[in-house]
C-alpha cells in the first residue's frame, strides 16, 4: 500500500479535528455514565434530536445551526432533568438499574429513532451554512471548516464543562455525589436534587452536540447508534468520570478511525469504536487514566 | 503450628487512597482473633482481600498451607474461608432455607463431590442453621419480610452454612440488644469449640473483649497492635487512635 | 409436574398446532406464525441471560444474524438440510455467546449490556463488507418449492413452519428444565446478588458463561432458517432493530422469572405487529412495541405474568 505523506498528514488532521467533536459529544456520557453511573445508552438518539431540532430551524428559518443548539440548551436541559426523575423515581430508588434502567433507556433510544423516522424520513439530512464548504490550506494540510468550526465549539463546550466540574459548587457536589453521596447529604445538599441537574446538563450538551454533528455530516435517524459504541468506547478508553481522559481517548479514536477511513474504507470506521471498545473492556477496564 | 491464615505484607490502593498499608497478619488454627478499628481503617477492605472479593496488590494471602492469591472467591469459598457482610446481602428472590440452599450446595455438596446429600439431608441441614440463630419459624418467610436484625443473623447462618474452617464476622452486631449480642457470641464461641476459627469485627468493645483470645488493631489502612486483649487496650497508640477520633 | 410430563404435553400441544395448521394450509398464515415462533425462541433465548440471570443483552441481532449468515456461507460452499444447519448456527452462535462472554462477563453487568451492542455493530460491518456471503448487496437463497421425506412430498413452508414449531417447543422445554435445575438455582443467584452468590461458593463465571453460551446457541438456531424462509437476505435485515428490541420487550412485557413470561410476550406482542404491520405500517408497529416496553418496564416491572401473579395473590387472601 503506498501510503502517500500527503494523504497521511491529512487523515491525521481530520483525526484531530473528528476528536474534538467526539469529545464534546461524550462529555454528556462522561458525566452521566462516569460521574453518575447510569448507563444512559439513548444519549445518542438526544444527540439526534438536537441535530434534527438544528435542521428544521435551518432550513425552514435559516438560523444558524449552533445558535438553534444553544436556544434549545434549556428545553433539552429540562428534558433530561424530567427522564432523570422518571429514571430515579422508577428504578435508582428500588434499586432495580441494572436489567430496567438499561431497558428503559434502550426503549428511549428506539421511541426517538422511531419517531424520528416517522417524522423525517429515513433520507439524509443536512444544514446550510456558511463556514460548510470553504477549507483553510496549511501547508500541505486542508482543514474544512465544516470539521474546524465544530471542533473548535466542542472544546469550547468541553472546556466549560470542566469548569462547571471544578470551579463552582453545584459542580463540584456532582463529582463529590459520584464518590460519596451519604458525606453529601450530611453536608445538606440533596444528592438526588444534584444527579437530577447533571444529568439535565448531560442531555443539554446533547442539544449543542446534535448540532455539531449536522454540520460534520450528514444526518439520518439512526446514524445515532453507531454513536454508542464510539462514546461509551471513548468513556471507559478515557476512564470514567475523568474529563481530561475522555479527551485524549477521543482524540486518539478520531485518528484511528480517520485513518481507517482513508486507507482501508469509510465501512469499516464503524468497527473502529467498537472494537476500541470491547478491547479495553477485555483487557483494561479501569481506561488509561481510570479512577 | 502453622498459622490457618497468613496474611503477608498486603496493600491495597483505590485511585489516590492507600485502604491497606503493608499488612501483615496470622491467625492460628481453632484461634479467636478480634479486629477492631475506627470506621474507614480498613478492615472490610482486609475481609474482601482475604476472601478473594478483591485482590490485594502486593503481598500475599496464604490460607491452610496454599497461597491463596489469585483464586476467585467461590474458590476460597470451597477451601474453607467464609464471610458475613456488613450490609447484609440476601438472595431476595429466595426463601430463607432457600439462602441456606445456596453455600450448602455449591459449596458443600461441591466439596464432597456432589454425591452426599440427598433433598431431605439438604432440608433438615437448612433447618437446623435457621434454628442456630432463631429463624426456624420464618425457613419459608422471605428476606424482605426479615428485620435488620434478623437480616444480619441469615447472613451468619449463611456464612455458617458453607462448613468453613475460618469464619470471618463482619461488624454482626450491631443495632442488637444485649442479649441477642450475647445470642451471637454464644454461638460464635460454640462454632469455635467445635474447631471453626474465628475472626471477629465489631465496634462493641464488650463483646470483642469477652470473646477474643488475642487482638488486633487497624487504623488508617496500617496495622498499630497485635496481642493479648487487655494489653493492647492500654497501648498508648491505640487509645490515641479511639480518643483522638 | 415433572420436567418429562412437561416435555410430552408441550410437545404434543406442538403436534396438535402443526396438526392444525396442516389443515388450514394458507401460506400466510404459515408466514406469519413461523415469525412469532421465531420470536418465541428468541424471547425464550434472551430471558434465560436476562431474565434468570439478571445480564442485559442489546445485540440478540448479532447471534441472530450470525446463525443466518452460517446458512447462507455454507448455501454457497456446500448444501446441507436445514437441521444440520441449525445445528451448525446453533454452535456458531454458542462459540461467540461464550467468547463474548469470556471477554466481558469479569465486568459489571452494564458493561456487559455494553459490549453486546459494540458485538451487534461490529458483526454487521463485519459482514457487510464481506461479498463472499453478498456483503451489503445481500445474498438470495432460492427456496426450493418442496421437500421429499421417504416418499412423502411436503410444501417447503410448511417445512419450514415445522422446525420452528419443533425449535419453539425446544425452547421453551429447556427453559423450564433450567429453572427448576441447579443451574437455574444459580442462575437465580446471581441475578439476586452476584457478589455474595461468588462468597457462598457459587462459580459466578463458569455459571454465566453457560447462559450466554445457552443463549447465543438457542438464537443462533432460530437465525440459521431465516434465510430460506425469506429468500434474500440482507444485513439489515438480519441485524435489524425489531430483533433487539423485540427480544428484550416480549419477555419484558411477557414476565422475565419463568419461561411462560416470553412465550406470552412473543405471542401477544408478535401477533398485534403482525397485524400492525398490515394495517398501520411497520415504523409505527416499531414504535409502539418501544413505547409498550418503556410503559411496562416503569409500571410493570415484573411484566404481565406478574400482575396475574399478584391478582391471583390478592383473590387468594381475603
Amino acid at each position: 500500500m503506498d501510503i502517500s505523506f500527503d494523504l497521511l498528514i491529512n487523515a491525521i488532521a481530520a483525526g484531530l479535528l473528528l476528536g474534538g467533536f467526539y469529545a464534546a459529544v461524550t462529555a454528556g456520557v462522561s458525566i452521566s455514565f462516569g460521574m453518575l453511573d447510569i448507563v444512559n445508552i439513548a444519549h445518542p438518539a438526544f444527540i439526534i434530536l438536537g441535530s434534527y431540532i438544528a435542521y428544521f430551524f435551518n432550513i425552514n428559518y435559516g438560523v444558524d445551526p449552533i445558535l438553534v443548539s444553544i436556544i434549545a440548551l434549556p428545553a433539552f436541559y429540562a428534558l433530561g432533568a424530567a427522564v432523570y426523575q422518571v429514571y430515579y423515581q422508577s428504578f435508582e430508588k428500588r434499586g432495580q438499574e441494572s436489567l430496567r434502567g438499561l431497558a428503559f433507556f434502550f426503549g428511549l433510544l428506539f421511541v426517538t429513532e422511531v419517531s424520528l423516522i416517522l417524522v423525517f424520513g429515513v433520507d439524509y439530512r443536512y444544514v446550510e451554512a456558511a463556514y460548510i464548504g470553504p477549507s483553510i490550506h496549511i501547508g500541505l494540510i486542508d482543514l474544512p471548516l465544516r470539521m474546524l468550526v465544530p471542533c473548535l465549539a466542542a472544546l469550547a463546550l468541553f472546556g466549560a464543562i470542566e469548569l462547571f466540574i471544578t470551579r463552582t459548587f453545584t459542580g463540584r457536589a456532582v463529582m463529590a455525589v459520584s464518590q460519596d453521596q451519604q458525606a453529601l447529604q450530611l453536608m445538606g445538599v440533596d444528592p438526588i436534587r444534584i444527579k437530577r441537574i447533571a444529568f439535565g446538563l448531560s442531555i443539554a450538551t446533547a442539544a449543542v452536540a446534535g448540532a455539531l454533528l449536522i454540520i460534520i455530516q450528514p444526518v439520518e435517524p439512526s446514524v445515532g447508534r453507531e454513536y454508542i459504541g464510539r462514546v461509551f468506547a471513548i468513556c471507559v478508553l478515557g476512564g470514567l468520570g475523568s474529563m481530561p481522559g475522555a479527551l485524549i481517548a477521543a482524540v486518539l479514536l478520531g485518528i484511528v478511525e480517520s485513518l481507517t477511513a482513508t486507507f482501508y474504507g469509510p465501512s469499516w470506521a464503524p468497527a473502529v469504536a467498537f472494537g476500541f471498545l470491547l478491547l479495553t473492556l477485555a483487557f483494561r477496564p479501569a481506561g488509561l487514566l481510570g479512577r | 503450628m502453622t498459622a490457618l491464615l497468613h496474611v503477608n505484607n498486603i496493600s491495597k490502593r483505590f485511585g489516590g487512597f492507600v485502604a491497606l498499608d503493608g499488612i501483615d497478619l496470622e491467625v492460628q488454627p481453632g484461634e479467636r482473633l478480634g479486629l477492631i478499628g475506627p470506621n474507614g481503617s480498613g478492615k472490610s477492605t482486609l475481609v474482601n482481600c482475604i476472601c478473594g472479593t478483591l485482590q490485594n496488590e502486593t503481598g500475599s494471602v496464604h490460607f491452610d498451607g496454599h497461597v491463596i492469591d489469585g483464586l476467585a472467591a467461590h474458590q476460597r469459598t470451597h477451601r474453607g474461608v467464609a464471610r458475613s457482610f456488613q450490609l447484609p446481602r440476601p438472595f431476595h428472590s429466595m426463601s430463607l432455607a432457600d439462602n441456606l440452599r445456596v453455600p450448602l450446595l455449591y459449596t458443600v455438596h461441591a466439596r464432597l463431590g456432589g454425591l452426599l446429600r440427598s433433598a431431605g439431608e439438604l432440608d433438615s441441614r437448612c433447618q437446623e442453621l435457621l434454628e442456630m440463630v432463631g429463624l426456624a419459624k420464618k425457613a419459608k418467610q422471605m428476606p424482605r419480610d426479615l428485620t435488620q436484625v434478623e437480616m444480619r443473623k441469615l447472613e451468619l447462618a449463611r456464612a455458617m452454612a458453607a462448613e468453613p474452617k475460618l469464619l470471618i464476622a463482619d461488624e454482626s452486631m450491631a443495632g442488637l440488644s444485649h442479649s441477642e449480642i450475647e445470642d451471637i457470641l454464644a454461638l460464635l464461641v460454640r462454632l469455635n469449640e467445635r474447631g471453626i476459627t474465628v475472626i471477629l469485627i465489631e465496634h462493641i468493645m464488650s463483646a470483642v473483649m469477652s470473646f477474643s483470645q488475642r487482638l488486633a488493631v487497624l487504623v488508617s489502612g496500617k496495622k498499630i497492635a497485635d496481642g493479648k486483649p487487655e494489653d493492647v487496650v492500654r497501648d498508648p497508640e491505640v487509645v490515641r487512635a479511639y480518643i483522638g477520633q | 409436574m415433572n420436567t418429562a410430563k412437561f416435555s410430552l404435553i408441550t410437545i404434543a400441544v406442538g403436534a396438535v398446532v402443526m396438526a392444525f395448521a396442516h389443515w388450514v394450509h394458507v401460506d400466510y398464515l404459515y408466514f406469519a406464525s413461523y415469525t412469532i415462533l421465531q420470536f418465541i425462541v428468541l424471547a425464550t433465548a434472551w430471558n434465560i441471560l436476562g431474565g434468570y440471570c439478571g445480564y442485559v443483552n442489546f445485540g440478540s441481532a448479532a447471534f441472530f444474524a450470525m446463525g443466518a449468515y452460517s446458512s447462507v456461507f455454507m448455501h454457497k460452499l456446500f448444501p446441507l438440510p436445514v437441521p444440520v444447519l441449525i445445528l451448525l448456527g446453533a454452535v456458531v452462535s454458542g462459540i461467540a455467546g461464550f467468547g463474548m462472554g469470556y471477554l466481558t462477563l469479569r465486568l459489571r453487568g452494564s458493561f456487559f449490556a455494553i459490549a453486546t451492542l459494540a458485538l451487534a455493530v461490529v458483526l454487521q460491518t463485519l459482514v457487510v463488507n464481506w461479498d463472499y456471503v453478498g456483503g451489503s448487496r445481500g445474498a438470495y437463497i432460492i427456496r426450493p418449492e418442496e421437500i421429499e421425506f421417504a416418499g412423502i412430498t411436503v410444501n417447503y413452508i410448511e417445512y419450514l413452519f415445522a422446525l420452528m414449531l419443533g425449535l419453539a417447543v425446544l425452547s421453551l422445554i429447556t427453559a423450564r428444565t433450567i429453572e427448576r435445575s441447579q443451574l437455574g438455582f444459580g442462575f437465580a443467584t446471581i441475578r439476586d446478588d452476584e457478589l455474595a452468590a461468588e462468597a457462598s461458593g457459587v462459580p459466578t463465571l463458569r455459571v454465566k458463561l453457560i447462559a450466554t453460551t445457552l443463549s447465543g446457541a438457542f438464537m443462533g438456531m432460530a437465525g440459521a432458517p431465516f434465510p430460506y424462509y425469506i429468500g434474500y437476505l440482507q444485513p439489515s435485515s438480519a441485524f435489524g432493530l425489531e430483533y433487539a428490541v423485540n427480544s428484550i420487550a416480549m419477555p419484558m412485557i411477557g414476565g422475565t422469572t419463568s419461561w411462560v413470561g416470553p412465550l406470552v410476550g412473543a405471542i401477544l406482542l408478535g401477533s398485534a405487529q403482525q397485524y400492525a404491520t398490515v394495517t398501520i405500517s411497520s415504523a409505527v408497529n416499531l414504535l409502539i412495541v418501544g413505547l409498550m416496553l418503556v410503559a411496562f418496564v416503569i409500571i410493570a416491572p415484573n411484566g404481565l405474568i406478574g400482575l396475574v401473579q399478584e391478582r391471583l395473590r390478592a383473590w387468594r387472601k381475603p
